[in-house]
């Protein structure tokens, strides 16, 4: 129990560094700029790919698990919806953004703290925590809500392919579907559930790294801490959220 | 000048520093030399604020720099340069940008006159044609020289080298420390230098505190490193058998 309190309290610490006031503005700017490309753009891709097949087997599931003449075919369209709505592009990109971009997180700051390269900013007198996790959070915080939107586009795209290619649902029923009682807060839910899971994976991942000590084989394991911890913490606050918005 | 006084350090009940005091000196390079595990690198590591003393006094010049808050020791912060063991460059930045980092954040100073210093230090370190290199793809001597480009980019009062030689041959060893002395005297630094390379304290230690078992148990100049009394700094200078040996002819 102390142990933890313990850690809970270094965490706070730790935010309570990174949200000082920033050396030099400019510097932290262009570092935040260089953090949407390695945590936001590089993610595209992996997100895109796996929205993409999700989104197709969700479809394809819920086609022939609801194989009954009184349930219309544009109910296949809709429940793909939802669920890459309410669910996949929030939470289940969440968790496999946690694995992506919190173990480069984690393993990045790691290593420069048993390489000293965090003591060198230190001893110059920059505010470590501030520079490297700062702009990660902001670039992440801002990026990962257009990843969610890229993940919801790219999932219903993927659910209508699957869907009109293997025949299982008609394509103007799915699109019929995708548009029936389309509840719009359904987006702004995932986005705000999108913002929290950004924070968890930043700086938990960040914490992890930052505090990491000894050798390489330390920093592995604190990625794996990383990544456990933050994924346990995403469906924990997705619990939370989700009764706080939709309750 | 560095004073310390009456410093105390322990990790989870372990002491590691035991009342230690010294004074180093402008203009001078000052030596802590002592076995691997001795406590030379807690001691830097406590002089710069690296580690939190348990006890004690650490005193730039007139400023008492333990009680500082973290804002307070920016500005003595920004006039310290320091050589890290592993060299501690940024993986991420080229050695350009290494150098001019400190520059980018701490000075107010225009583009132009930042190359300009960059090239300088860089030149002064004897690093040409290598700007745009990173620091994986230089050898241990050149990182370590960009290092002490990056650590004097400022043109710092005060320069802490955490063994410096550590895994360089003999005439790069050298070369660091000649580099490391020309430099103290051409800006009257005052240079703390953790090492256990007795070439190194017979080159270039001016001033040489000896630290054993966290306790300092000698202080003198490389004059007298060799005719001393300590029992424990002889255990350690005459380490090696050729030494021993000279020792012995010498008596």
């Amino acid at each position: 129990m102390i142990k933890f309190l313990t850690l809970f309290g270094q965490y706070f610490l730790m935010l309570k560094k990174v949200f000082s006031k920033p050396e030099k503005a400019s510097i932290y700017y262009k570092q935040t700029l260089k953090e949407f490309v390695n945590l936001g753009l590089t993610s595209v891709g992996i997100i895109t790919v796996i929205s993409f097949f999700m989104g197709a087997v969700i479809t394809l599931q819920t086609a022939y698990n609801t194989e009954n003449p009184i349930y219309p075919k544009y109910l296949v369209g809709l429940g793909c919806r939802d669920s890459i709505l309410l669910e996949f592009s929030s939470t289940i990109a969440a968790l496999i953004l946690a694995g992506k971009v919190g173990s480069s997180i984690s393993s990045e700051i790691g290593t420069m703290r048993i390489t000293e390269q965090i003591d060198a900013l230190e001893i110059m007198g920059v505010n470590s925590a501030s520079y490297l996790i700062l702009p990660k959070l902001i670039a992440t915080l801002f990026f990962n809500p257009i990843l969610t939107l890229i993940s919801i586009v790219i999932g219903i795209v993927g659910g209508w392919i699957a869907g009109s290619v293997t025949g299982v649902v008609p394509s103007e029923d799915f699109i019929y579907g995708i548009q029936y009682a389309f509840i719009p807060y359904y987006v702004v839910y995932a986005l705000i559930k999108t913002v929290f899971f950004a924070f968890i994976i930043t700086s938990v991942s960040a914490f992890e790294g930052y505090y990491v000590e000894g050798g390489s084989l330390e920093v592995g394991r604190a990625s794996t801490k990383a990544v456990v911890y933050s994924s346990v913490l995403i469906l924990l606050f997705n619990v939370i959220l989700t009764q706080l918005l939709l309750s | 000048m560095i004073n310390i006084k009456n410093l105390y350090k322990s990790f989870n009940g372990k002491c590691v520093l035991n009342d230690i005091s010294v004074t180093f000196e402008t203009g001078k390079t000052n030596l802590i030399i002592g076995r691997s595990g001795s406590g030379k690198t807690v001691l830097l590591k406590s002089i710069v604020g690296l580690h939190e003393i348990d006890e004690g006094e650490i005193w730039y010049e007139n400023t008492l720099f333990n009680k500082l808050e973290f804002t307070d020791k920016k500005k003595i912060r920004s006039e310290m340069g320091m050589l890290f063991q592993g060299s501690a460059l940024f993986d991420s930045l080229t050695v350009e940008q290494n150098v001019r980092f400190p520059l980018d954040m701490f000075s107010d100073i225009s583009i132009e006159e930042k190359n300009e210093r960059v090239n300088f230090c860089l030149k002064r370190v004897d690093i040409v044609n290598s700007n745009n290199l990173y620091p994986s793809e230089l050898s241990g001597g050149m990182k370590k020289r960009v290092a002490i480009a990056r650590a004097i980019s400022l043109n710092p009062k005060y320069l802490f080298c955490d063994e410096p030689n550590s895994g360089l041959d003999p005439i790069t060893a050298i070369m660091i420390d000649a580099l490391i002395k020309e430099l103290t005297e051409e800006y009257s630094m005052t240079t703390i230098v953790n090492t256990h390379d007795m070439n190194s304290v017979m080159e270039i230690g001016e001033k040489i505190v000896f630290i054993s078992d966290g306790e300092k148990c000698w202080e003198g100049s490389k004059n007298d490193v060799l005719n001393s009394d300590c029992e424990s700094l002889n255990d350690f200078i005459f380490a090696n058998s050729l030494a021993k040996k000279l020792r012995q002819t010498k008596k």
